[in-house]
């Protein structure tokens, strides 16, 4: 069977790949590409290790087939740095320690970027619902809520009180 | 082998389906079939993705009623402040469902012919008297939705056939409904029951109209008329209350799993019934 040839932007970057039908847009990114930022945790929904933006929209790349990207614009964890500037939300991940084995961290950034892109100004419980979907064993959440919204104070441009 | 193929009108993808030579399954949002796709439960050699037929994602209000395409991701249905006006029981049982990145694709019409009991959107959907148009090769059809589910993963749909959309009608003045679900924590699980309930209010907030849904509780969402019959006529006082708790325990079938026994979850669907009620009829009374 031939391969379906597929057009897209990743990162701002006009990219195109060759996919089979039930290839994912994770098993593409990872393997094909090899923009591994993004990780398999579950295959099923539920942890979010894999999450990307399609078009704005917060989706797992793991329940997206590869094919389904023609003609859609991908964010992925890689886009999220300026070269060797950090995203305030990776520096602030750094400052509060809001990670250990780092295998949630790419997906829960990426989801993070995605709330604060919608509503600069989310409250705890706001941040805390939008991350349901994000599975961290390592940190018990607290630590990531505290620095999504640290990061948010300060893209709003306030003095930041830890 | 698995083909891919994305049609991009109504007519091409009923052909397609027609004419698929293996088992052939529709694709929207995706965020079960993959999963089925990996785990091997579904085993298609065919994924027809509607998602570049124009119209088949997005919401039109047309003379206060609705329209909501087939493959409209959640959020999308979430950000929508006409239709949460209109049908704010319908949005949050959409909402329900999954996370946000689940939400971020998945649909009412996967919702649906997923087929699984403890569906959220189903029960709103349902008390909603909402309508699917279903195409086939005869054209489109109108389906109530309570008529898709035939059990467990099954549903009414002919293999060349797929919901295009739901049509939600004009609410009458006084008119809200309500979706409450139980899960043993706040997020990210799947409903151990789920109630929806319509209520049209007359100028004395007294039930005009009522329509009282259960989900998780039976191998389809089950309507229960004697429920809605216990509000009708009455303004939600304890007796109707509790007569629409017990009628709603009658209605249960449900089964003994790890979510919870049939003794808990017939008890449960009694609260929640209750309790969706009460919300419907606080937003329907603010409705004036």
């Amino acid at each position: 069977m031939s391969k379906h040839h597929v057009s897209t932007i990743i990162n701002g970057e006009p990219t195109e790949f060759l996919c089979e039908a039930q290839q994912t847009l994770l098993d593409v990114l990872r393997d094909e590409l090899h923009l591994t930022g993004s990780k398999e945790g579950c295959s099923s929904g539920d942890c979010g290790a894999c999450s990307v933006t399609i078009d704005g929209r917060l989706v797992c790349s793991c329940l997206t087939l590869a094919v389904e990207a023609e003609g859609h614009k991908i964010e992925t964890i890689e886009g999220l740095a300026q070269g060797n500037d950090l995203h305030p939300l990776q520096r602030k991940f750094l400052e509060h320690a809001a990670l250990q084995c780092g295998f949630c961290t790419p997906g829960v950034l990426v989801a993070a970027k995605a709330l604060l892109d919608r509503n600069p100004n989310p409250t705890e419980t706001e941040t805390r619902y939008w991350l349901a979907g994000n599975l961290c064993r390592c940190t018990g959440y607290d630590k990531i809520i505290r620095a999504v919204l640290d990061a948010a104070a300060e893209m709003r441009g306030e003095s930041v009180s830890a | 082998m698995l083909n891919y193929t994305a049609p991009s009108t109504v007519e091409e993808a009923v052909r397609i389906l027609a004419s698929a030579s293996g088992p052939a399954k529709v694709l929207s949002g995706g965020t079960d079939l993959l999963v089925q796709l990996r785990s091997g439960r579904a085993k298609p050699g065919l994924i027809v993705d509607i998602k570049k037929i124009p119209g088949i994602s997005g919401i039109r209000e047309q003379d206060g009623a609705f329209v909501i395409g087939a493959a409209t991701p959640g959020a999308v249905i979430g950000e929508c402040e006409a239709l949460r006006q209109a049908w704010p029981g319908v949005v949050e049982a959409a909402n329900l469902i999954g996370s946000t990145q689940v939400q971020g694709r998945a649909s009412l019409a996967g919702n649906l012919c997923n087929a699984s009991p403890a569906a959220d959107s189903v029960p709103a959907l349902i008390a909603a008297r909402a309508i699917c148009v279903v195409a086939g090769p005869n054209g489109q059809r109108e389906v109530p939705v309570e008529s898709i589910t035939t059990g467990p993963g099954r549903t009414s749909l002919r293999p060349d056939e797929f919901i295009v959309e739901f049509r939600l009608p004009k609410r009458p003045p006084r008119s809200a409904d309500a979706y409450l679900r139980f899960i043993p924590r706040t997020e990210m699980d799947i409903a151990v029951v789920g109630a929806g309930v319509s209520l049209t209010l007359d100028a004395a907030g007294v039930c005009a109209d009522a329509r009282v849904v259960l989900g998780a509780v039976a191998p389809t969402a089950v309507i229960v008329p004697e429920a809605a019959a216990a509000l009708i006529g009455r303004k939600l006082d304890d007796a109707a209350l509790a007569a629409l708790d017990q009628a709603a325990r009658r209605a249960c079938k449900p089964i003994d799993d790890k979510r919870g026994t049939i003794e808990y979850r017939t008890k449960v669907a009694g609260v929640m019934a209750r309790r969706a009620a009460a919300i419907a009829y606080e937003r329907a009374g603010k409705r004036r």
